[in-house]
């Protein structure tokens, strides 16, 4: 593949986000490492209180400090270079302009009190200092290219006035009016209705085509990812247990976390088949188990899953999985 | 009330344009009326009549107010904007029948909506509006100076008559005289006190609610402070102080009134930032400033408004209780208060020279306090869809 060699355009090493609390440090995000390279999606999957969406927010740094606080060591770099501490100036000339976001909640991240051309002309006019006319018709042009019908009356309409679907093209129309190259978007669909889920992620498909964006897609729905990413970072407990392209992690799953997550979606060959689900829930953050974070869930715990687990490669590149067990479970392909 | 509540579409049907345009341009509010849309219609049309009636039946007070003093002056700057208001509004109205808009409609218009379909508070803001517009209105109104002292041995403490319609008083003063120049003061101290306190308590408490932490901790100490500091006993040193003037009573009710509001407003912003809105917003790049100015306070609006509302009602209450204690405003200025008490002497001899002020006050008060329930229930935000 030759997005293989891009250089990477958002790189996070060693990420840590912890949150200091009266019932102690919760430490949400706990050493996360990944490249997005540019063009490329790459999906963020887990439970929830895994720490992807903890992860997407230390990224453009919206995290309130306190009580969240990004450790020391922590790097986030966007072409080289260093977002960690680089000042809030800095990161506002950024944030929308290089660096977009879109939410999970169409309903409630829009203005209630603006039109939702003015919205999307707020940003023009900021970061692209256009002037009035010149934000509004490049905000027309925007809601068609997100494909809103009848741009020209839309623009001056409420948000109370669209629906879920259209919402959130609008924020998409929004995140996109200054051109990003990264894209995050935290559980873009997973508020909408499954016909609607499809338009949307079929139209952040095409626009990533059109703009050559990078998108960070966070989901906790496995169908999303196979549809529209590249490659895959499971996380787990703050951690990632799993890297790969999305052909390896749905082919053949390292992490018996992965193989659980995949268990528990329905079957097409087999739909009579009772769906399989994870025993127990993530563990409490302020205090995660020592040595394997999943063990106390996992169906293959055994003597050597108490030690502190690595990342260990499997074969090529960008092919990991947080488990010692992970190569021998590839090469027999064990049944789950 | 109008016939377009609830709907997307806003539609007249009033006769045929022509005849309601001529009618309009003679009668403005009647083609309304005769659609069957009683409010904006005889608002409209007693507007138009009432000014009208002081141009004609007061020609040459008119005039001579055009050379005056400023609040001459203003009053006939309010009449020219009255009368012009509701001609070219009841004609473009008309003008406007058989198109059919189909807008973007704002929560503020939904809001409007809501409000319009509530009598009573409609008709307290009608009390309203014309209290103002005839405290305005005032110089060319009155049939008298508010300090014009009649015949001392024959004319005091004179019942309701032609030439004193609501009598005299101790000194022979027109009672009605005084009652509009009274409505002057009460009505320009609560809204600018009012207007200094929510200015002051919407921004302190949108910093203190977005900001958070140390900032807002400073801020609502200081907001516990100036509430647990008793406003009688601060009013009455300062006035004991300083000489009492409408200015001062005025700066000492807007500065001690706006911690209701910073509470008010840091509850609403607490619950708004949270809204995914903000944060897009932050993710755009937009800087705290902005965020607060442009996105967090236009949210808050709402029970900011219905507290002003109420504000209002409040503060002309507590000026009257102050002029009432002759703590007020001073004699000679005729203020609500001033007035009740100096009535109270006499009130089984000279009933009416308490009890209209004392109706003044209470009317404006109601008409505040209907109103600003209207307010609350067209606003509320759990109302929205």
């Amino acid at each position: 593949m030759s997005a293989e060699s891009a250089p990477a355009l958002l790189s996070v090493r060693d990420l840590r986000t912890w949150f200091f609390t009266d019932q102690g440090v919760a430490k949400a995000v706990d050493g996360v490492s990944f490249d997005v390279r540019a063009g490329e999606t790459l999906g963020i999957v887990g439970e929830s209180g895994c720490g992807k969406t903890v992860t997407s927010l230390s990224v453009l740094g919206l995290l309130p400090q306190p009580p969240a606080r990004v450790m020391e060591g922590s790097s986030v770099r966007l072409r080289g270079e260093e977002l960690i501490g680089s000042g809030e100036r800095r990161m506002r000339a950024l944030r929308g302009n290089e660096i977009s976001m879109i939410f999970q909640e169409p309903m409630s991240s829009l203005n209630p009190v603006y039109k939702i051309g003015g919205q999307i002309a707020e940003s023009l006019r900021l970061h692209r200092g256009m002037d009035r006319k010149a934000a509004r018709a490049e905000a027309v042009r925007l809601l068609a290219e997100v494909g809103l019908s009848e741009p020209e009356r839309r623009v001056d309409e409420y948000p109370h006035q669209l629906s879920g679907g259209m919402r959130q093209r609008v924020m998409i129309a929004m995140a996109l009016s200054c051109e990003p190259s990264l894209l995050i978007a935290d559980e873009p669909t997973t508020a909408l209705d499954v016909t609607v889920q499809a338009q949307i992620l079929e139209l952040l498909a095409e626009l990533r085509g059109k703009f050559g964006m990078a998108v960070l897609l966070i989901t906790h729905d496995l169908g999303v990812v196979a549809e529209v990413c590249d490659r895959v970072v499971v996380m787990y407990a703050g951690q990632i247990v799993e890297t790969g392209t999305v052909y390896d992690i749905f082919g053949e799953p390292a992490h018996p976390y992965t193989r659980g997550l995949l268990d528990s979606l329905p079957s097409v060959e087999d739909p009579g088949k009772r769906l399989d689900s994870i025993p127990g829930t993530v563990p409490n953050p302020i205090d995660w188990p020592t040595g394997c974070r999943f063990r106390a869930r996992c169906p293959l715990a055994t003597e050597g899953c108490e030690l502190p687990q690595d990342l260990v490669e499997l074969g090529e590149e960008g092919r990991t999985a947080r488990c010692w067990r992970a190569p021998s479970l590839v090469a027999t392909g064990a049944a789950t | 009330m109008s016939s377009d509540v609830g709907s997307l579409v806003v539609e007249h049907h009033q006769g045929t344009s022509r005849g309601g345009r001529l009618l309009s341009a003679i009668l403005p509010g009647l083609p309304q009326l005769l659609a069957g849309r009683w409010g904006v219609g005889s608002a409209a049309l007693l507007t138009w009549v009432g000014l009208l009636w002081i141009v004609v039946a007061r020609p040459s007070r008119v005039a001579s107010a055009l050379g005056g003093a400023w609040d001459e002056q203003l009053a006939v700057g309010t009449l020219v904007v009255g009368l012009s208001t509701a001609w070219l509004w009841s004609w473009r109205d008309v003008a406007a029948a058989h198109e059919v808009k189909r807008v973007g409609v704002s929560v503020w218009e939904l809001a409007v909506r809501a409000f319009s379909k509530n009598r009573t508070a409609v008709a307290g803001l009608l009390v309203i509006v014309g209290l103002y517009v005839i405290a305005l209105l005032t110089p060319l109104v009155a049939p008298y100076d508010p300090a014009f002292q009649g015949d001392l041995l024959r004319e005091r403490y004179v019942s309701a008559s032609a030439a004193h319609p609501l009598g005299t008083d101790q000194f022979a003063r027109d009672v009605l005289s005084r009652l509009l120049y009274g409505a002057r003061i009460s009505l320009l101290i609560g809204f600018v006190a009012v207007s200094i306190s929510v200015t002051i308590g919407t921004l302190l408490g949108a910093i203190a609610g977005f900001l958070g932490g140390i900032v807002d901790g400073v801020i609502m100490r200081f907001v516990d402070m100036v509430i647990s500091f008793p406003r009688l006993v601060l009013l009455i040193t300062i006035i004991a102080l300083f000489e009492p003037s409408i200015f001062l009573i005025t700066a000492v009710l807007g500065l001690t009134l706006w911690p209701g509001t910073a509470r008010i407003v840091r509850g609403e912003v607490l619950s708004l930032r949270e809204r995914e809105f903000v944060q897009a917003a932050t993710a755009l790049g937009f800087s705290k400033t902005r965020i607060i100015l442009r996105h967090l306070i236009p949210n808050a609006l709402g029970p900011v408004i219905v507290a002003a509302t109420l504000g209002i009602g409040n503060t002309i209450v507590l000026e009257a209780g102050l002029s009432f204690l002759g703590l007020g405003v001073q004699p000679p200025t005729p203020s609500w208060g001033t007035m009740v008490a100096d009535g109270r002497n006499v009130l089984l001899n000279a009933w009416w020279l308490s009890t209209f002020p004392g109706l003044a006050i209470v009317f404006t008060v109601l008409s505040f306090n209907l109103v600003g329930d209207g307010l609350r229930d067209a606003l509320d935000p759990r109302l929205r869809s």
